[in-house]
């Protein structure tokens, strides 16, 4: 990949660190806080997350997953993939539901893992966060707390790399092709 | 004055123990000369060259369902004499399991004159042995006996009754007439559906035993000891039954038998397979009753049918419509279309040198003659033979062209076979009735 | 957001698209192991739906599953309308009589009418043998054999290899003992293909009456070994139950008594019940399953039924997951990415 960097090592650390300072903030502390990793991009991050709230806090908030898959409203578009990831939470119930992904683009993921989340219980309140927004919602969704906003074209591809899952931690903009 | 010289054919009659390269010659129908270059000795003739083909007398077939009447969407007298013709058969023998079954002299007769108009072959007629084929009472075996017929059957099902059965051959041996069994006993068939084995098993389809064939041949054997009368056994199927007729006959009980080219050649492993074992179907083309069987019982058939226990070749030619097939494998209709598929199906051992092909072709021409008694039966003098006289029925036949097997090319309207698609090895390049040919393929050539 | 704007990840655990090559679900003879093990990966994320507090998702929304069964069948049935519509599936159900169906409407004619209503996947339990090869040979909605005659019951095979899985991870060399009626046992059948592709070790016993024929190796033509799983044949309860990790009682039809095949259900119970006593000499923690509907008292005893070791519960519990991932990875199929529904495929 010859693109520089959006966000280098030291980017991604900088901004996680701060998203981790907003959830604890708006929540005004750990207690009742639950963070759930969207399955796909949001569940290394979210991990970094109760780590980086760990360490300033002495407090780890539970976490969890979900796989929204079979609530998504395009699966007729996309098809379905044959395999799905476990969905593991912990009690939802009157607690502060942080969803975690870590790109915001259509909206369409975070309305299916809204809808699953319902399955499941009934939380306090739920929030988004992300750690890069793109733009080009395509549902009336806002994330309450963003890493960093990161204009781009329709087309293009955002790719978020994680040390733990891509060996490196880097945010990238592939440009689209123009007739995609 | 009509002649028909077939020149420089091997000729191959086993009733006159013919084998070598000659001419035919056939004048207004029968059989006239038959020697080395005799055809170069008429001087005015329609000439078909034969060189590389061997020339047999026509096929003669014990077991046919024509189906006509009451079942004419499945093949009727025109289509089945066709089919016949096709499949070098000149004389066919009609199984009285029509709509009404052939059960009165009015039936046989109605038969007879619709062959008469629209037959391409002979059609001899099978009268019923019981009336309705309901295996309750006995069929007016004189009335059928003076109405033509050659034999009487319930084939399709077997007289159960014993008594019945022993009262049936007991009484046609005033006739002479042969009673044909479908060997199968419906106390041990019950439900089943096809050979009762590990195919079976693995299609967890209800099984028929061979005991089910077997159990009938011993009691029918020992019912025509009894009786004295002349009982053939239809399309035998297991080893067992080949062992119990072998032993009847050294007893020197009138026993014959035929067997069909498919019960030769064709295992219950077609009902399931189509490549490999990986994956099943209900290959209703190839439900028949008896059922295919196993390997081991194909080569007692082969051999049986090499040594003359078993005397000839029948099709038991069964077409049925695609509504009669096309359903759940227990509802469909038994029985295979074979006239057309008859010969090539059946060199399969020739070729792979069971039987010589003198022997194949006498278990098609005399041999059923010979069964039935047929020629002196009809007064047809050298039926399924060449001898100077008798009626100039030929079959021309090439024992190694391979083809293709199209049901859908097929004369008969029943394309119920399992053999679609599938390569085979032999012939019927023409088929002369009467001095006239009524079959031929562009392997012939006009002279 | 969506997942095309992620880079490539290397594959974890599961890849994205595991084995799956499937229209219908015929029986269990066709399938590799990895599409085993692909229904029953997927089964586990299903049964964590069904345990959700509302245990419906959207998934199969526009699907359309008709239950057709020509035999009757409560368990099977609602197993199968609950499973699709936990997944969103439109479900319907028809009970149609097998005689009405030999007097007027083909089975061909059934289904080709079916998909003209659109639908996508028809669940068929009948009577007779080979029914739903005959009916996805003249459709291309997807079959889904639920039962035929004494053929085949391939998603009670699946449900018993899940449950059996859930308890022992791996099914190697763990020895599996089918009790009863086995010549007319559909389950029997594909239970066998299915333990047989995972190395399981198979015993069937029964009376001799109730075993069909060809089962053992030395019964069928050298060419045909391959043609029927490996199992071994036993008629002495006892001796089939020594060490075994599996126990599963198949139901015994009481008419087979007419049918001459059993002297009386007293002798049956007497000589092939599954009992505590018998169970005794299974390995330690064995599982005793049954398929259902049983006969108490008949091929398996009340208070084994009911005992710590049973899995018949967990059995129904894991059947309505394991069609959920049959459902599941059938109209995947039908739907490929990034093209619209298709009518007919290649």
């Amino acid at each position: 990949m010859t693109t520089a960097p959006v966000l280098d090592a030291d980017g991604v650390r900088r901004t996680v660190r701060r998203l981790a300072h907003e959830i604890v903030e708006s929540n005004a502390g750990v207690e009742g806080l639950v963070l759930v990793a969207i399955e796909g991009g949001g569940a290394a991050l979210v991990q970094r997350l109760a780590d980086e709230i760990e360490q300033f806090e002495g407090a780890r908030p539970p976490t969890g997953s979900l796989d929204v898959t079979l609530h998504r409203d395009d699966l007729h578009r996309r098809g379905l993939p044959a395999a799905l990831k476990p969905t593991q939470l912990p009690d939802i119930d009157g607690r502060v539901v942080v969803l975690v992904d870590d790109v915001l683009f259509t909206g369409r993921t975070v309305r299916a893992a809204m809808d699953t989340l319902n399955d499941y219980g009934r939380p306090k309140a739920v929030r988004l966060a992300v750690l890069v927004d793109r733009g080009h919602r395509e549902l009336p969704i806002r994330a309450d707390m963003v890493g960093k906003n990161i204009p781009t074209a329709q087309t293009d591809d955002v790719r978020v790399l994680l040390q733990e899952v891509d060996g490196r931690d880097a945010v990238v903009v592939v440009p689209g092709r123009l007739e995609a | 004055m009509t002649t028909l010289a077939i020149h420089n054919g091997r000729v191959i009659d086993p009733a006159l123990g013919r084998d070598g390269i000659a001419d035919v010659v056939i004048v207004d129908g029968r059989i006239a000369r038959i020697g080395p270059n005799e055809g170069d000795m008429v001087v005015e003739a329609e000439r078909i060259d034969a060189t590389g083909l061997v020339v047999t007398p026509g096929f003669v077939d014990l077991h046919t369902h024509l189906r006509e009447p009451g079942f004419e969407y499945k093949e009727t007298i025109a289509t089945g004499t066709l089919a016949a013709a096709r499949g070098g058969y000149t004389t066919v023998c009609a199984m009285p399991n029509t709509s009404p079954p052939l059960d009165s002299r009015a039936s046989i007769e109605s038969v007879l004159r619709e062959a008469e108009h629209s037959a391409l072959v002979r059609v001899l007629p099978i009268g019923t042995i019981t009336l309705g084929r309901a295996g309750k009472e006995l069929s007016p075996a004189g009335e059928l006996f003076r109405s033509g017929v050659v034999a009487l059957s319930d084939d399709g099902d077997a007289v159960a009754d014993p008594n019945l059965m022993r009262h049936a051959l007991e009484y046609s041996t005033q006739f002479g007439l042969p009673i044909a069994q479908h060997c199968e006993d419906p106390a041990l068939v019950r439900d089943g559906v096809m050979h009762e084995g590990w195919v079976a098993t693995r299609l967890g389809l209800r099984g028929r035993p061979a005991s089910a064939e077997e159990i009938m041949v011993a009691r029918d054997i020992a019912l025509a000891e009894l009786t004295g009368a002349h009982l053939h056994i239809c399309h035998v199927s297991t080893a067992g039954s080949v062992a119990l007729i072998a032993a009847a006959r050294e007893r020197g009980i009138h026993v014959t038998a035929e067997v069909t080219p498919h019960h030769l050649t064709l295992t219950h492993e077609e009902v399931a397979f189509h490549t490999d074992f990986r994956t099943v179907d209900y290959i209703t083309n190839a439900k028949v009753n008896p059922p295919l069987r196993e390997e081991t019982d194909l080569a007692a058939l082969g051999i049986a049918l090499r040594d003359g226990i078993i005397d000839c070749i029948a099709t038991d030619h069964a077409p049925h419509a695609s509504m009669d097939k096309e359903i759940e494998f227990e509802l469909a209709s038994p029985g295979l279309t074979m006239l057309e598929t008859s010969f090539a199906l059946s060199m399969k051992l020739v070729h792979d040198g069971t039987l010589t092909l003198p022997v194949l072709i006498d278990r098609l021409t005399s041999g059923p003659v010979r069964a039935w008694g047929l020629d002196r039966r009809t007064g047809l003098e050298g039926l399924g033979t060449l001898a100077p006289g008798a009626l100039g029925d030929v079959a021309l036949l090439d024992p190694n062209a391979e083809w293709t097997v199209e049901p859908r090319e097929f004369a008969s309207k029943g394309h119920n076979t399992p053999l679609g698609g599938r390569q085979l090895r032999g012939r019927v390049v023409a088929t002369i009735f009467g001095g006239r040919v009524v079959h031929e393929t562009d392997r012939v050539v006009a002279l | 957001m969506t997942t095309e704007t992620r880079p490539p990840h290397p594959p974890t655990t599961t890849s994205r698209q595991p084995a799956w090559e499937h229209h219908d679900v015929l029986d269990l003879d066709d399938f590799s192991v990895a599409e085993i093990e692909t229904v029953l990966n997927l089964a586990d994320r299903m049964r964590e739906i069904l345990d959700r507090r509302i245990a419906r998702v959207p998934a199969l929304r526009g699907y359309t599953v008709v239950n057709l069964f020509f035999e009757p069948s409560t368990r099977t049935r609602a197993s199968f309308e609950l499973a699709g519509k936990v997944l969103g599936a439109d479900v319907l159900s028809l009970t149609a009589n097998t005689s009405s169906v030999v007097k007027g409407e083909s089975l061909i004619d059934t289904v080709r009418t079916l998909r003209a209503m659109r639908t996508d996947a028809i669940v068929m339990r009948h009577s007779m043998g080979g029914a739903p090869y005959l009916a996805a040979a003249h459709t291309d909605a997807s079959i889904i054999n639920a039962g035929d005659g004494a053929h085949a019951h391939p998603t009670q095979a699946l449900l018993d290899l899940y449950t059996m899985r859930s308890h022992f991870g791996d099914l190697h060399g763990k020895r599996v003992v089918m009790v009863g009626d086995i010549s007319h046992s559909r389950v029997a059948r594909s239970d066998m293909w299915g333990l047989a592709a995972m190395g399981a070790e198979v015993v069937l016993c029964g009376p001799p009456t109730l075993l069909p024929r060809g089962l053992r190796a030395s019964d069928r033509p050298a060419h045909a070994e391959s043609a029927l799983p490996a199992v071994t044949i036993e008629t002495n309860i006892d001796h089939a139950i020594e060490g075994a990790d599996v126990v599963m009682a198949l139901r015994l039809q009481s008419e087979r008594q007419q049918g001459g095949l059993l002297p009386s259900l007293h002798e049956y119970a007497r000589l092939y019940q599954v009992t505590e006593e018998r169970l005794a000499k299974a390995h330690p923690g064995y599982l005793l399953m049954h398929p259902g509907p049983k006969n108490e008292g008949t091929e398996i005893a009340t208070d084994v039924a009911s005992g710590d070791n049973s899995t018949i519960e967990e059995q129904v519990t894991n059947g309505v997951a394991v069609r959920m991932a049959l459902l599941y990875l059938l109209s995947g199929r039908t739907e490929a990415p990034g093209e619209p529904s298709s009518e007919v495929r290649a």
